[in-house]
């Protein structure tokens, strides 16, 4: 226990709960929460398995979802791709120069996977995916880290005799015992050390941003670098989007700007993988300005899937886009395009709208 | 135009402001080549002209025509000189900016307070739009009754007014290694000090009732956000208790989307991702979640391999913020101002040294107020700069007794590898030019 642990609970708890007030104290503010909230809401899922809903799932199908879902950012084998997690490996480096630190390396639990994928994967389409599909992605993951056979079924009946690497490998914060002590007192004024040499330079490494971006902008009222000095956040997209039907060919001239603001909000569900807007760039998906009309898979410099390749000679217009967005894997199977699609018909309207405004 | 007279000086002419980019005093660079070539140190802005400096002899624009009216900006923005001082990302440390995070320009800032606008950004899954109207806080778990809350209600509980520093456990985390990046912003720049207002999170917490939960002594509460990381985190009760704040206003506004408008979780003292944004659920329980950030991240692996979990408190630290790398001394040898921020989440700031060769001596500096717990402080040393190379340091000290450690010091306890809380004395080396840089000195 902390210092700060023990302090607390001998003495400010104790007075802090001498005071515990009396219930003519509260307010009589807010509502009760109806169970059906509570159990929408509350989903978190402890280390002893409190929290884990009925369900399973096997590694074969784990590796089907998990490549469907997950592989874009963290690779077929969970070994990760660019500066995306890695989800496998490294076990045996945590005492080494750049430990690598995944599921299999260094989770002490794996109810920490479980919520965590439940809860906030995949990056951009959270929530979307059912029990048995986390159950399988887990299953999928021990088996990337070497921790299970490839016939095994993750449930939530056999989901603590799984034993992790790393499990003993933490103990709790003792800074109060192997660091405050030696470090506590008058420190030395004077004749503290003889010499004084640089043992190292961060110029030397050179991985500081480039000050270029930043200078410009003390130089006054240069009107260029107003524009570089402006908040991120008045982003191309918007700029856009307020002005749809001027630039835009004659068939596109009558989209309605609402829709097309509309659209704009959908699309933060594309963001983490597709930029749009002055400068747009490929990411994990290719940037999408001008995507109505653009031939498929036409984007220099876009490595596409097989599918989109076989697919060259065709013209994305609202009819295909369409189909795309409400089935992306019935539309193309094994692409890189993870999502899993607008089911609402007005999403998908809107966002059509929002891409035709970007050309 | 602007032009260069014989004596290195620059003369604007009478309706022309000093704008033209090629102004050579514009840029840091600009300014140090120009002044290296005029021999050393020049004096650019009070420098006495043979006729007097035009600035004053000479009818300026400003002085004869008009401003801006009033509503030109409804909402006002730093003037456009000031346009450097914003935050800044440093692309490769993260796959993508939607999972990132960037620094505050503290080298350009005084006083503690940080501006709203250029306070350090860090998101799991982006920064989500929420409005009022769609807020709801959900208390459940182990309390008599579970309770959701709109915004106007939280609004009707007593309020509270304090001021925090909010410090990321990897601050200075890039630096174990070795001296990397190359300004205090970067180095030292995951950090900001607002004064929040809100109410208690014990308010809350009994206007649920805590009979249910029994024995407080080990019982949690785990806090999680409305956005699609949703970030959870597990308090230990007693710190619920102790000072945690349910914030919805900083700086006297509306807390920033970025810093998670409407509502957001202050935990004084501790690491910044327990500081939930966009809160919307708290749960008393009986166990820690042990969610994936305090886990597999924000834990600190050690030199053995083991890594220490919960290490929540930020430990006293400071650093010079000027001169810095970012911030170099233009004026050559005279007075100089040294400055920085200390801060400790154990307690208030009550001294902080300096030392100009690297560690061998130390001045005691001034403190422009009394520390305050778990706040900014901000420090002053006036010096007479001799013109001669230094080796800038700051060292802070707490109301604990705690000293502020070397990077020695901490690498042979952690080792290299423990990523987070780096709070180590840092050295900028400061040469005869003025230009400062990031180094390790032995």
């Amino acid at each position: 226990m902390s210092k700060y642990r023990n302090l607390v609970i001998g003495t400010a708890l104790a007075t802090s709960l001498g005071a515990a007030p009396a219930l003519a104290d509260k307010l009589g503010l807010g509502r009760p929460a109806l169970p059906e909230e509570i159990a929408a809401w509350d989903i978190d899922v402890s280390p002893d398995g409190t929290g884990l809903p009925v369900g399973s799932g096997s590694v074969e199908d784990g590796e089907m979802i998990f490549s469907e879902n997950c592989a874009v950012c963290h690779g077929e084998f969970a070994e990760g791709v660019d500066n995306w997690p890695k989800l496998a490996g490294g076990q045996g480096t945590l005492d080494r120069e750049d430990p690598l630190k995944t599921v299999g390396s260094y989770w002490p639990y794996l109810s920490t996977t479980w919520d965590y994928v439940n809860r906030s994967m995949p990056f951009g389409n959270a929530q979307s995916l059912s029990d048995d599909d986390v159950y399988a992605i887990v299953a999928y993951i021990l088996y990337s880290n070497d921790l299970v056979d490839d016939d095994f079924v993750l449930s939530n009946e056999n989901f603590l005799e799984v034993e992790m690497p790393n499990a003993e490998g933490f103990i709790i914060d003792d800074r109060a015992e192997t660091e405050y002590p030696h470090w506590t007192g008058e420190p030395c004024m004077t004749d503290c050390k003889d010499s004084v040499e640089i043992t190292m330079r961060a110029a030397v490494l050179d991985v500081t941003p480039d000050e270029e971006g930043a200078e410009p902008a003390a130089e006054a009222a240069a009107p260029a670098q107003e524009e570089a000095a402006a908040p991120a956040e008045q982003a191309p997209a918007e700029e856009a989007a307020a002005a749809p039907a001027e630039a835009a060919p004659a068939e596109v001239a009558a989209v309605d700007p609402e829709l097309v603001a509309a659209g704009e909000k959908v699309f933060k569900k594309c963001k983490a993988c597709h930029e749009v807007g002055d400068g747009a760039k490929n990411k994990t998906g290719p940037q999408l300005n001008g995507v109505l009309g653009r031939d498929i898979a036409s984007i220099e410099g876009f490595r596409y899937s097989k599918t989109f390749m076989d697919m060259v000679g065709q013209t994305w217009d609202a009819a295909s886009m369409d189909a795309f967005l409400a089935d992306p894997k019935g539309f193309a199977p094994k692409t890189k395009m993870s999502f899993a699609g607008l089911k609402k018909e007005d999403d998908r309207a809107a966002i059509i709208a929002y891409l035709q405004s970007l050309q | 135009m602007i032009r260069k007279s014989d004596q290195n000086n620059v003369t604007v002419t009478k309706g022309e402001a000093m704008t033209d980019s090629s102004n050579p005093w514009s840029t840091r660079r600009g300014f140090l080549k120009a002044g290296l070539a005029a021999g050393g140190a020049v004096a650019a802005g009070g420098a006495a002209h043979a006729a007097g400096d035009p600035l004053i002899t000479e009818t300026q624009p400003w002085a004869q025509g008009l401003g801006d009216g009033v509503d030109a900006t409804p909402y006002g923005l730093p003037i456009k000189y000031e346009g450097d001082v914003v935050r800044r990302n440093v692309e490769w440390l993260t796959a993508d900016t939607i999972s990132s995070i960037n620094f505050t320009p503290i080298h350009a800032l005084d006083g503690t307070i940080t501006p709203q606008g250029c306070a350090f950004e860090r998101h799991h899954s982006g920064a989500i739009e929420l409005r009022k109207e769609d807020y709801r806080l959900m208390i459940n778990g182990l309390v008599d009754q579970p309770l959701v809350f709109t915004y106007e209600d939280l609004e009707r509980f007593p309020r509270v007014n304090k001021t925090f520093f909010l410090e990321c456990a990897a601050n200075t985390g890039m630096e174990w290694a070795g001296a990397q990046l190359n300004g205090a912003q970067f180095t030292h720049g995951m950090i900001h000090n607002m004064e929040y207002t809100g109410v208690t999170l014990r308010t809350l917490l009994e206007e649920a009732g805590l009979g249910a939960a029994g024995d407080l002594k080990d019982k949690w509460v785990y806090v999680e956000g409305a956005d699609a990381s949703s970030n959870g985190r597990s308090i230990p009760m007693e710190k619920a208790l102790d000072d945690c704040m349910i914030a919805f206003k900083a700086n006297g506004e509306a807390l920033r989307k970025e810093h998670g408008y409407p509502v957001r979780l202050v935990v004084p003292g501790w690491e910044g991702n327990m500081w939930v944004k966009w809160l919307r659920r708290i749960e008393v329980m009986d166990q820690a979640v042990q969610s994936r950030e305090e886990t597999s991240k924000y834990t600190d692996t050690l030199e053995d391999g083991t890594s220490r979990k919960w290490t929540w408190v930020m430990d006293a630290k400071s650093v010079v913020t000027s001169p810095s790398p970012q911030s170099p001394i233009k004026h050559g040898p005279g007075p100089l101002v040294v400055t920085g921020l200390a801060w400790s989440g154990r307690g208030a700031i009550e001294r902080v040294d300096v030392s100009t060769d690297g560690g061998k001596t130390w001045q005691t500096a001034r403190l422009a107020q009394p520390g305050q717990p778990m706040a900014l402080t901000r420090f002053y040393l006036d010096i007479n700069w001799d013109g001669s190379e230094m080796f800038l340091q700051s060292r802070a000290m707490d109301s604990t007794g705690y000293v502020q450690p070397t990077k020695a010091q901490l690498r042979e306890v952690r080792g290299l590898n423990s990523i987070y809380h780096n709070n180590c004395i840092q050295t900028w080396w400061v040469k005869a030019n003025g230009e400062a840089e990031n180094v390790e000195v032995s």
